[in-house]
């Protein structure tokens, strides 16, 4: 196992290395630099090579990526230019902010879509499996800024229910010790602004976890129907077991491997940012975080995050991958 | 079964049962299920709805009737407009008929491009496996390591808000899901037993690869192709939201007229929800044919 994992985790330094200097490359051929960013409608072509110099962009393009390179070793991803702050400083805001909303996402996606897929897996073509087979299909088709409108439509503007836009109400000036707004207010005792961090991670976490949920639940469904007729579950059966003893050791068990493959890569997805949903929700995450600098052309920016999301999405994976060992004791053997 | 199947295959001459069996007896079962015969009755429609816009749209999608319109006023459905005019007094019912052109052309476009690519990738890697097979793979590993949003967005800001950025952004991340795909499905076929016996018959090693295991790797591209139509809907959805789509406010695309309607949500709902279930309609068609075909063409369901 330890073997495996050490060998994946080797695998990832081709895969990073290829990836900056691609990224490298692209942020180099996009059209208009950071002098178009930052000085807009005064742009002369003598502050434009003066905004370039600054950033070290007159030189050779290999130049620059060693010296670059040199830096991301020691962590330093270099200062935003719109911010003008650190890279690695912005990542940090913003990441616990797509944990947060990842993790309220993905566990509303376990929640529902688990029981949901089980009883129709166990029940096919009841009127609970087609409804959770339409609901799935529409959860797919529609699109996730669509689905963000309606809720806030519907739950922030109509109701008044829940908040529509940020992470946490602005009248509330708790410390932000771990930047992980729920487990902060937890932290620092403030009962009630983690309780409306909560709140506005609703309505954000089920537009993100709609299409995780309708999936959880398709594979659900499929491996309990599955696992339903395998031998070994007529035989517990036949052997006198009660059914419920024999739905969660037999049948459970085993068709919740899949759905945990399915589980981890979701989340893998989710970590690295989720564009739509943030910008409907203005939610300041990675992905709107990331989206913002392509637009206005903030090489650090896109150069770091870049790189800083797939190593989060490869690591992601690499865990998922070691997980099995643990569920499933045939991995470990074979 | 297979044995002979592969002797009769290299022989040569009749090279194609194999797949024309498969694709037979899928057709079969497509005609039987019900997932099938929804999902291509929505896609058919979607598709002739794009084909035959200009008869089927009762007004052009660009003209404009300022009888009814006023700021903050919408005129909703009525006779002369069954869906009711939209914010600049356009008829939103030819709208939506015209749109389909550019969702088809979108999906067509991206999808051709990026599978074209990708199976070459994944053909190369296949066929040649060793150091050819690495070095792609970790290329497609690159490419799949980025948000395929994220990507998607950063190839349409290389190449400037315009429609064909938008095809080609999505192309793009159709191509290493497509390279992966057909080299698995490839590498699976070379272990098999029909592959086994070609090379014992002494057919050389390009002729395997280009007859017998090529053709044999497509099915789970074909299904891949139908749900990558799916996707690409969407996905020009998403990017027209973001701004990215063609800067040109005339051209009915259902992305950005739902993404537009934000703005008058409150006093013009309807307005949303006719492009909101375009896009739904014809994702979940392309998808139920998908998942349908998928079922058709798996090997371990044939009797």
């Amino acid at each position: 196992m330890l073997k495996f994992a050490v060998r994946r985790l080797l695998l990832l330094v081709p895969i990073l290395l290829g990836l900056s200097i691609l990224v490298f490359l692209f942020v180099r051929a996009l059209p208009g630099g950071p002098e178009t960013a930052l000085l807009g409608e005064r742009l002369t072509p003598e502050r434009a090579a003066a905004v370039r110099a600054a950033y070290g962009l007159d030189r050779p393009v290999y130049e620059q990526y060693v010296s670059y390179m040199g830096k991301v070793a020691k962590l330093d991803f270099g200062v935003s230019i719109q911010s003008q702050r650190p890279v690695s400083e912005e990542i940090g805001r913003r990441f616990p902010a797509t944990v947060e909303l990842a993790t309220f996402a993905i566990l509303f996606a376990i929640l529902v879509g688990i029981p949901l897929g089980f009883v129709a897996g166990r029940r096919p073509n009841s009127w609970l499996d087609n409804f959770s087979t339409v609901g799935s299909l529409i959860g797919i088709a529609i699109p996730v800024f669509a689905l963000g409108f309606l809720l806030k439509y519907v739950f922030a503007v109509k109701l008044g229910w829940l908040p529509g836009t940020g992470r946490q109400d602005v009248r509330i000036t708790t410390e932000h010790p771990t930047g992980f707004f729920v487990l902060d207010g937890l932290l620092t005792g403030d009962l009630p602004a983690a309780w409306d961090a909560v709140k506005h991670l609703i309505l954000p976490a089920i537009a993100l976890g709609t299409i995780p949920l309708a999936i959880i639940t398709r594979i659900t469904r499929a491996a309990v129907l599955e696992t339903s007729n395998e031998d070994f579950v007529r035989t517990a059966e036949a052997k006198g077991m009660t059914r419920q003893i024999v739905t969660r050791r037999h049948i459970l068990r085993n068709a919740l491997l899949p759905v945990v493959t399915i589980i981890g890569l979701q989340t893998g997805l989710l970590l690295s940012g989720a564009i739509l949903t943030e910008t409907v929700f203005a939610f300041g995450g990675m992905g709107s975080f990331m989206a913002d600098a392509l637009f206005s052309r903030d090489f650090p920016v896109i150069q770091g995050g870049i790189l800083f999301l797939a190593v989060v999405f490869v690591v992601v994976n690499l865990l998922v991958d070691i997980s099995y060992g643990f569920i499933d004791p045939r991995v470990r053997t074979s | 079964m297979s044995l002979t199947q592969g002797v009769e295959l290299a022989a040569g001459d009749r090279s194609g049962e194999a797949a024309g069996g498969l694709y037979r007896d899928a057709l079969r079962r497509l005609r039987r299920s019900p997932t099938a015969i929804v999902g291509a009755t929505l896609v058919l429609l979607f598709v002739f709805v794009a084909v035959f816009a200009p008869l089927l749209a009762p007004y052009s999608p660009t003209a404009v009737d300022l009888t009814d319109i006023r700021p903050g006023v919408f005129p909703g459905p009525s006779a002369e407009h069954p869906l009711g005019l939209d914010q600049l007094g356009r008829d939103e019912l030819s709208r939506i008929i015209y749109g389909a052109r550019y969702s088809l052309l979108i999906g067509v476009v991206s999808l051709s491009l990026g599978a074209s690519v990708g199976l070459a990738l994944g053909l190369i890697a296949g066929a040649f496996g060793g150091w050819v097979d690495s070095l792609v793979m970790r290329g497609v590993d690159i490419m799949l390591a980025v948000p395929s949003l994220l990507l998607a967005i950063g190839v349409a800001a290389l190449l400037g808000p315009r429609l064909i950025s938008v095809m080609i952004a999505i192309a793009v991340v159709n191509v290493p899901i497509f390279a992966r795909l057909l080299r698995g499905s490839m590498l699976a076929q070379r272990r098999s037993d029909y592959a086994l016996a070609a090379r014992s018959l002494g057919v050389t090693r390009s002729r395997i690869v280009l007859q017998h295991v090529f053709p044999n790797s497509l099915a789970p591209v074909i299904v891949q192709g139908t749900l990558a139509l799916a996707t690409a809907i969407i996905e020009a959805a998403g990017l027209a939201f973001l701004g990215l789509g063609s800067p040109d406010p005339a051209i009915p695309e259902w992305g950005r007229m739902l993404a537009e309607t934000n703005a008058f949500l409150a006093s013009a709902p309807l307005l949303a929800l006719w492009p909101g279930l375009a896009i739904v309609l014809s994702v979940m068609g392309f998808y139920l044919l998908g998942e349908a075909l998928r079922e058709a063409l798996d090997p371990k369901l044939r009797r």
